[in-house]
């Protein structure tokens, strides 16, 4: 306990059992950390996760052993592949039960091993301050990821005393985190960046991660080229600028994969190119020259080759490149960064999103899912936390919620995990309880963790649930009819849906629901309004709706894609 | 392309399995591996022989790398280096004949035991040149094979050291 109080952690997810119950005790002895019983250990882990992503803290999480650690494995995988900072503490059997099959035995780190940056077994109880400062070290330093600590239960009796030591600096001989990057790199960056007449700054998750969304603003005031985020870097650069392409990707808007494709110079900032961005590799961006700044080496020339690798932290590198910049003596080409900006506002003109659906759409019989997310901005004024599940809902909050503020969109990108979303927006009220938090979700996604509605009645955490309901599973559903001649398998429930605004009144909370496109507004307004509430806002959507563009696979470029069901540009 | 890693290791409960694991989970496979602790035990040392082209074993190297156990990685295939092994062989003495020995002609051996029945040998060699003296055997010329994996240095000045 005091370990984790001296790495000031405020709040901690969890579900106890017999290996943790030490543990438990002491976290009732005490007043200065928050346990939040959550109503399965998968919860907690995203809860703390959504805490994670939203603060830049470590997120941390407290579970028994056996099904408690392995409950808890989809949850690190998730912030595993989004390098979430994240502790996950398991309480483990009596050091001679190990090996033995005992009860709620199960090997903690050999499971979780491929998936997590590091892993400690507690040999010795004074070893536990310790190590507890190495992993919070780990799990916030360099490219972030979550860090288990496995806890044998006679490694927390509380009737053997020892002596609390640790260091003063943490030093860990085979861990040191390149901070700063290569000069002459940034040099080269610099020359080729002021030399480019047709750049895009593709910028990920590591800007949000790495807290350089400021950086990435200045520099973009010096170069003026136009800037693309995946979807874990969306909020790093605002969306209501003139430059923002929106995401880019699979589906990525028509503009920001053209530029892609067509740039001659990328500027690759804390992204790692993977196979839902570049489509096929060999096909990609044929004509740009790569710059790739991250602090993870493994990440550079992984999928894509860099021509100009930087390993940095990413706000030290930016910085870097901008004082660079500002001294360079190259003029950057005006006039050939303007056509090419021009090329892109007519990209746009052509197949570009519609972000104004909703003005229009008030007497459609069918509510468009692109409507919902368009309301639900104007309705939080585009400045709420958003969470979101895994599948369409989740692509279409990533096209039309315009996100301005770098942390507020909170999603699974790489392991894509559904049921991610409800205990992510708990952790993230959690941290931010004044803000308004909402999570957009489908009817799919909500049943995976629906449990937590019960965390949410305890701790009274007034988040707002928008269900984006087609009453099947959207994505997988938009891949059968597309791929599979509509042969829908196993991607609807044939009328087994639950009634939501049911469900949420059992857990008690309030329920709508939603089947006019013109009640929207009104809803929302409604929902928003129960500031002491957490309001499940049922929406039926039209379930005929698929995600577009979408890029053309297997075998395409970024500049092959589906605009409409019909229409390939 | 066969390629040749040296690795310096935390000698820590679990630390081999990272790396074993690491190569499974990424795809790449281990030919071979040698591994024990040096100096004062603190460390281990590791050679470990894989496949793969220059990028794959760029990958490699630099995924061994950010296991945070891990404190450094040589690709001793870049340049000059020594790799030698080391096997253990135990023969019915009648199955230790002329031509088992003439196969034995291009490599260091010592006899480590003999009695009336067997004899155990300690070979030296490269990999390559145990691979080649192996593969001219057949399972009635011997009893018993231990390889100990290829162990791998830089030739010269160049060194591997925490």
């Amino acid at each position: 306990m005091r370990a984790l109080k001296e790495e000031g952690v405020k709040h901690i997810f969890g579900y106890p059992g017999g290996a943790a119950l030490h543990i438990y005790d002491a976290l009732f002895k005490q007043k200065q950390i928050q346990h939040i019983l959550v109503r399965h250990e998968q919860g907690a882990t995203h809860a703390a996760d959504g805490y994670a992503r939203a603060t830049g803290k470590a997120g941390v999480v407290l579970v028994t052993s056996g099904p408690g650690a392995t409950n808890a494995v989809t949850g690190l995988a998730t912030a595993f592949m989004d390098s979430v900072p994240l502790i996950v503490i398991s309480g483990q059997v009596q050091s001679h039960l190990i090996g033995t099959d005992s009860f709620q035995e199960t090997d903690m780190i050999g499971i979780s091993r491929p998936i997590v940056k590091h892993s400690y077994i507690i040999n010795r109880a004074e070893d536990i301050p310790k190590i507890v400062q190495e992993a919070f070290y780990i799990a916030t330093s360099g490219r972030p990821g979550p860090v288990v600590i496995d806890i044998p239960k006679d490694k927390t009796d509380p009737n053997k005393k020892f002596e609390y030591k640790k260091p003063k600096h943490i030093s860990i001989r085979s861990y040191k985190p390149k901070i700063e990057p290569h000069p002459g790199q940034i040099k080269k960056a610099a020359r080729a960046l002021l030399s480019s007449e047709r750049p895009v700054i593709y910028a990920g998750g590591g800007v949000v991660l790495g807290n350089a969304s400021k950086e990435l603003i200045a520099l973009n005031k010096l170069v003026k080229a136009p800037v693309t985020n995946t979807l874990m870097g969306l909020g790093s650069y605002p969306a209501k600028d003139k430059l923002f392409l929106g995401m880019l990707g699979m589906h990525g808007t028509y503009e920001a994969n053209m530029a892609m494709h067509h740039a001659d110079l990328i500027l690759a900032i804390g992204a790692r190119f993977d196979d839902r961005i570049t489509n096929t590799p060999a096909l990609f961006a044929p004509n740009a020259k790569i710059i790739h700044i991250d602090v993870d080496p493994a990440s550079i020339s992984k999928i894509i080759n860099a021509d100009i690798p930087i390993v940095g932290q990413v706000k030290e590198s930016l910085g870097a490149l901008i004082k660079e910049i500002k001294k360079s003596k190259i003029k950057i080409d005006s006039e050939a960064v303007d056509h090419w900006v021009s090329q892109i506002k007519e990209w746009r003109a052509q197949h570009g999103l519609n972000h104004e659906m909703w003005k229009g759409a008030k007497k459609s019989n069918k509510i468009l899912p692109q409507v919902v997310v368009q309301e639900l901005y104007q309705a939080t004024n585009g400045d709420a936390w958003v969470t979101s599940d895994v599948g369409q809902h989740q692509m279409f909050v990533a096209q039309y919620y315009k996100f301005n503020k770098p942390r507020r969109w909170v999603n699974s990108g790489g392991l894509g995990t559904m049921g991610f979303g409800l205990p992510a927006a708990m952790g993230v009220k959690f941290a931010y309880p004044k803000d308004e938090v909402v999570c957009v979700t489908g009817e799919g996604s909500i049943q995976m963790c629906i449990q937590e509605l019960s965390t949410c009645l305890q701790y009274g955490i007034p988040i707002k649930i928008v269900n984006i309901n087609n009453q099947a599973l959207g994505m997988v559903k938009q891949w059968q009819d597309m791929i599979y001649d509509k042969r829908h398998s196993a991607s609807t429930y044939q009328n087994s849906l639950p009634d939501f605004v049911k469900l949420a009144e059992a857990y008690g909370h309030v329920g709508f629901k939603v089947t006019k496109q013109e009640d929207l507004a009104r809803v929302f307004k409604k929902a928003f309004a129960l500031k002491h509430k957490l309001v499940f806002i049922d929406v039926y959507v039209d379930p005929s709706e698929h995600v577009y563009p979408m890029l053309v696979a297997p075998n395409g470029s970024m500049k092959d894609m589906w605009i409409a069901k019909d229409k390939k540009a | 392309m066969k390629r040749t890693l040296a690795v310096l290791i935390e000698n820590k409960p679990g630390a081999l399995a990272r790396i074993v694991g690491l190569f499974h989970q990424r795809g790449y496979n281990i030919d071979s591996l040698n591994v024990a602790p040096v100096f004062d035990g603190s460390y281990s040392r590791m050679t470990v022989t894989t496949r793969g082209t220059e990028n794959v074993v760029e990958q490699i190297t630099k995924q061994i790398n950010k296991l945070i156990d891990v404190i450094k990685v040589s690709d001793l295939t870049e340049g000059s280096h020594h790799e030698i092994e080391y096997v253990l062989i135990k023969l019915f003495n009648k199955q230790f004949n002329q031509t088992f020995k003439r196969k034995l002609k291009n490599l260091e051996f010592q006899v480590i035991e003999q009695d009336n029945s067997i004899v155990v040998l300690g070979i030296t060699g490269s990999s390559a040149s145990v691979d080649s003296f192996l593969k001219a055997l057949n399972n009635k010329s011997f009893i018993e094979v231990s390889r100990s994996g290829c162990m791998g240095m830089h030739k010269s000045e160049k060194h591997l050291t925490i």
